[in-house]
């Protein structure tokens, strides 16, 4: 159903644009200190997953209960299947702290996106994941830093056993990999998954709604099915927001394994 | 007859460009799925790789999305 379909009907439909992500609260439209929708909702974040955490580790037991039973098989995943097998057994417990939190953090924020009443991904703003992204990007660094030394760290980005005459090459591209693509690509991933998400949504429900309430009888099938679209996508919205979060501590923990190895 | 269309031209080169890491990630899915079909114990090792390779291909279609907004 394109736009100008719907505008001959109707009295015109605005398609949802990237004006639909701008909610401020409190504050003015255009200063920087605005207390936005997005920040509210991280803020509310932080304070479910502690009160989570906490409320699952309250009364430990040796048989859990069901929120022990939640909180130690998200912990076990993250532990388990992204930190250990990406970082090694020896030295995986360092980065766990980083990597649990990143990857609660992720997933509640993205999760909002389809809770009812909340139903915005904190994500779709470019600020939270790349404030996220530059603590992977520092943390990945300042590991690889420490562990081989100032030229060391720069010499490993080759590896050995080269011809002399493509050394510079293989270190020009593994410098902008690893100072440049990498940042960017891990934020841009997470913001443009759940802005993309949230704007199929829009475009659904919105769509829906439009059809439904001034379209003709035809249309009226069309916004059913729209509706319906939408329940689908919201379920695959799930299933991308829990993936984005795993794909970023992921790659949180391969970057950090990355820099520790001793060699390539 | 002159007809008129109305919208953003950026859309267009983003589904373009969409096409590419489409491709791409299906073949890495492939790829993962046939592996786990052979041995099927290699899995936990394939995981990460092919959600990795996903990632990667998956970040050149959201270029596009992000410069489609931006241009």
């Amino acid at each position: 159903m394109s736009p100008t379909v719907l505008a001959a009907q109707g009295e015109g439909f605005t398609p949802p644009g990237k004006e639909d992500f701008w909610w401020p609260i409190l504050g003015s439209d255009t200063s920087p200190w605005t207390l936005t929708r997005p920040s509210v909702m991280a803020l509310l974040s932080v304070a479910l997953i502690a009160w989570f955490l906490l409320a699952a580790t309250r009364r430990r037991a040796m048989v859990p209960g069901r929120l022990q039973f939640v909180g130690e098989g998200v912990y076990g995943f993250v532990r388990e299947s992204i930190a250990r097998d990406l970082i090694g057994s020896r030295e995986f417990l360092k980065f766990m702290p980083l990597l649990f939190t990143q990857f609660m953090l992720i997933a509640v924020n993205n999760l909002f996106g389809i809770i009812p009443f909340v139903q915005y991904p904190t994500m779709s703003r470019f600020g939270f994941p790349v404030a996220l992204a530059a603590i992977t990007y520092i943390t990945f660094h300042a590991v690889g830093f420490a562990r081989k030394g100032f030229v060391g760290y720069f010499k490993d980005l080759v590896p050995p056993g080269l011809p002399s005459w493509i050394v510079p090459f293989i270190f020009v591209l593994e410098f902008v990999d690893k100072f440049i693509t990498r940042p960017l690509t891990l934020s841009l991933r997470l913001f443009a998954n759940m802005f993309a998400g949230h704007l199929l949504l829009l475009v659904f429900i919105l769509g829906a709604e439009h059809l439904l309430l001034t379209g003709g009888p035809g249309l009226k099938v069309a916004g059913v099915l729209s509706g319906v679209l939408a329940i689908v996508m919201t379920f695959f919205e799930a299933l991308v927001e829990i993936l984005q979060a795993y794909i970023f501590t992921l790659l949180t923990a391969l970057y950090i394994g990355g820099a520790l190895a001793e060699e390539h | 007859m002159t007809g008129e269309i109305s919208g953003s031209l950026n859309l267009i080169g983003f589904g373009l460009s969409a096409i590419g890491p489409g491709v791409g990630i299906g073949l890495i899915f492939a790829a993962y799925i046939n592996g786990v079909a052979r041995q099927p114990e290699a899995r936990g090792m394939l995981q990460p790789i092919a959600f990795l390779g996903f990632a990667l291909a998956e970040a050149l279609a959201l270029f596009g999305l992000v410069l489609a907004f931006v241009l």
